[in-house]
Formats: structure tokens, C-alpha cells, sequence
């Protein structure tokens, strides 16, 4: 292959972008799933205890 | 007069607001996420190593040939990403779907993202092709073009206070914008450029070898398959993202009624 440096690096590239928006976004939904559920344990706590007063 | 069936919204809306609700969303795109993950990584891999190791060179361009198995797809997906940002704002404009002005918002970086893979592949298969980095010629500007659309869309949704004003003008601008993509799609009809035509199109036969043709499709419906489990899945994120901010609002609004009270 003459041209290898440039078919790797088109490569490179077609493969990494995709890669980095696919990871930030599971990083994204996971954050965002932990701070969903941290919230509703929260919600729940003072629910309980507004009915216990 | 039937009073009532000026107030009911037209059928066609009520199916899509059915749709767009988040709790559905949320369930429905949990579901496919994966799916579309994995098919997407698993398809893209056989188009990659078959377009890069056993399909053969190109008569003419030898092995620079290998760079369409990763530019070609990225092209269509700019193009076809921002149709569907086109889309989204058509279902925000005319009915006001709750789903379409995030998934416009998470669309726009990932088309951009896109747009800017397919013009730097381009490039490295334009040096050793043609001898140039880039020329002015009506494909590559109105390829350009198509990317500042992205970059002005991105920046205009995050420019108001009010997100709904930013949702309104990013919907305007991705409806003026479509006109670009036919003047993308037959620039190298219309005009004489240094491009090369198109090889495949929805009605004529293709133009390009079978033992091509075959891992160029596969790496194209891989991408897309990606393309759709990105933008699914910060959709997913942006809904979530938005029933955090509207439970510690109410949260914080009731803790003030409560310190008001006592």
C-alpha cells in the first residue's frame, strides 16, 4: 500500500469520532440515571417522613 | 357548528404526542439502545476490515480507493443527519412534540461531528488523488456550508435564556438550511467540478464493482446504525437530564413553601 499514512489516518479518524460521542453518551445516560435514582431515594426518604409526622 | 372538532387535535398529532411521551421514550429507547449498539459496532467492523484488507484497489486510484469505506458513509450521514434535524424541527414547529426539540439539540454535534469527519476523510483521499488538501469546488464548499449550518444550529439552541426560544430560531435555521442538501447532492451534476459523480444512486443501476460495492454498504448501514444509537442515546440523556432539573425545582420550591409556612 503507497498510500497507507492516509487510509490509516482516515481510518483513525472515521473510527475515533464515532467512538467518543458513543462513550459520552453511555457516560451521559449513567450520570443521569445515578442522579435519577439518588433523587427519587431522596424523595421517597421525605415522603415517609412528612407521613410520619 | 361542531366546536369539537376544531379544538381536537388532527390524528396525525395525537399519535405523535402519544409517542413523544418521555416515559415511553425512556422505556422504548432502553430496549433498542443496545441493540443498536452492538449491530452497529459488529456491521461497521465487517465493512472496515473488509473494505481495508480483501476488497481489491481501484484501477485508477489504487489503493487511496480504501478511504471511500469510511468517507462515503459519513457524507450520506451529514446529509441524512440533517434532514432528520429538518424533521425534528417540522414536529416542533407544527405540533409542538416535547421529544423533537431535544433530540434536534442532541443531533446537531453529532451531524457536526459528522460532517467534520467527512470533510477531513476527504481530504486525505483529495491530497494523494488530486494533489491538493481542499479546493473551492461546489461539492466540497456546499459540503462546508452544510457544517456551519450544524455549528450555527448548535450555537443558536444554547443562545436564550428561555430554551424554548433557542428550540424555535435552531428549528428556523434547520428548515432554511435544507435547501443546501440538493445543492449538495447534484452540485457535480450542475456544476463542472473536480468531485467525482455519484457512483450509487436510488434509481439507476450502480456504477462501481460489486466486490466495492458490497463492504461500502456494509460500512454505510454500520454507521448509520451508530448515527442512531448516539443520537438515541443523548436523547435518553437529555430526558433525563430534564426530569432532574424539574423534580429539584419542584423540590426546592416546596421546601420554600415549608420555610414560608413555619
Amino acid at each position: 500500500m503507497t498510500h497507507l499514512p492516509y487510509i490509516l489516518a482516515a481510518h483513525v479518524i472515521a473510527v475515533g469520532v464515532p467512538l467518543f460521542f458513543g462513550v459520552e453518551a453511555l457516560f451521559r445516560v449513567r450520570s443521569a440515571q445515578r442522579r435519577l435514582a439518588a433523587i427519587d431515594v431522596s424523595r421517597e426518604r421525605g415522603r415517609r417522613e412528612r407521613n410520619r409526622t | 357548528m361542531d366546536t369539537s372538532s376544531s379544538v381536537a387535535p388532527p390524528r396525525s398529532g395525537k399519535t405523535l404526542h402519544r409517542f413523544a411521551n418521555p416515559g415511553q421514550f425512556l422505556r422504548l429507547s432502553g430496549k433498542v439502545l443496545p441493540w443498536l449498539f452492538w449491530s452497529g459496532g459488529i456491521v461497521t467492523t465487517i465493512g472496515l476490515v473488509w473494505g481495508l484488507v480483501f476488497a481489491p484497489d481501484d484501477w485508477q486510484q489504487g489503493d487511496t480507493v480504501r478511504i471511500m469505506y469510511v468517507h462515503v458513509p459519513f457524507a450520506w450521514l451529514a446529509s441524512a443527519g440533517y434532514f432528520s434535524l429538518a424533521v425534528c424541527s417540522v414536529l416542533s414547529l407544527i405540533w409542538r412534540h416535547p421529544l423533537a426539540d431535544l433530540a434536534a439539540v442532541e443531533i446537531g454535534p453529532v451531524g457536526a461531528g459528522f460532517t467534520a469527519v467527512c470533510l477531513a476523510t476527504g481530504s486525505l483521499w483529495g491530497k494523494p488523488t488530486w494533489g491538493a488538501w481542499w479546493v473551492w469546488d461546489a461539492r466540497l464548499t456546499s459540503v462546508f456550508v452544510l457544517f456551519l449550518l450544524y455549528l450555527g444550529h448548535i450555537a443558536l439552541v444554547r443562545a436564550f435564556d428561555d430554551p424554548t426560544r433557542g428550540y424555535r430560531a435552531g428549528a428556523i435555521l434547520a428548515l432554511v438550511g435544507v435547501v443546501n442538501l440538493p445543492i449538495i447532492k447534484f452540485s457535480v451534476d450542475w456544476w463542472n467540478t473536480l468531485h467525482q459523480p455519484a457512483s450509487i444512486g436510488l434509481t439507476g443501476a450502480p456504477t462501481i464493482a460489486a466486490s466495492m460495492l458490497w463492504p461500502l454498504l456494509f460500512s454505510a448501514i454500520g454507521f448509520t446504525l451508530l448515527f442512531a444509537a448516539i443520537t438515541v442515546a443523548r436523547t435518553r440523556a437529555a430526558v433525563m437530564e430534564r426530569r432532574i432539573r424539574g423534580l429539584l425545582m419542584a423540590k426546592a420550591s416546596s421546601a420554600n413553601e415549608e420555610r414560608a409556612v413555619s
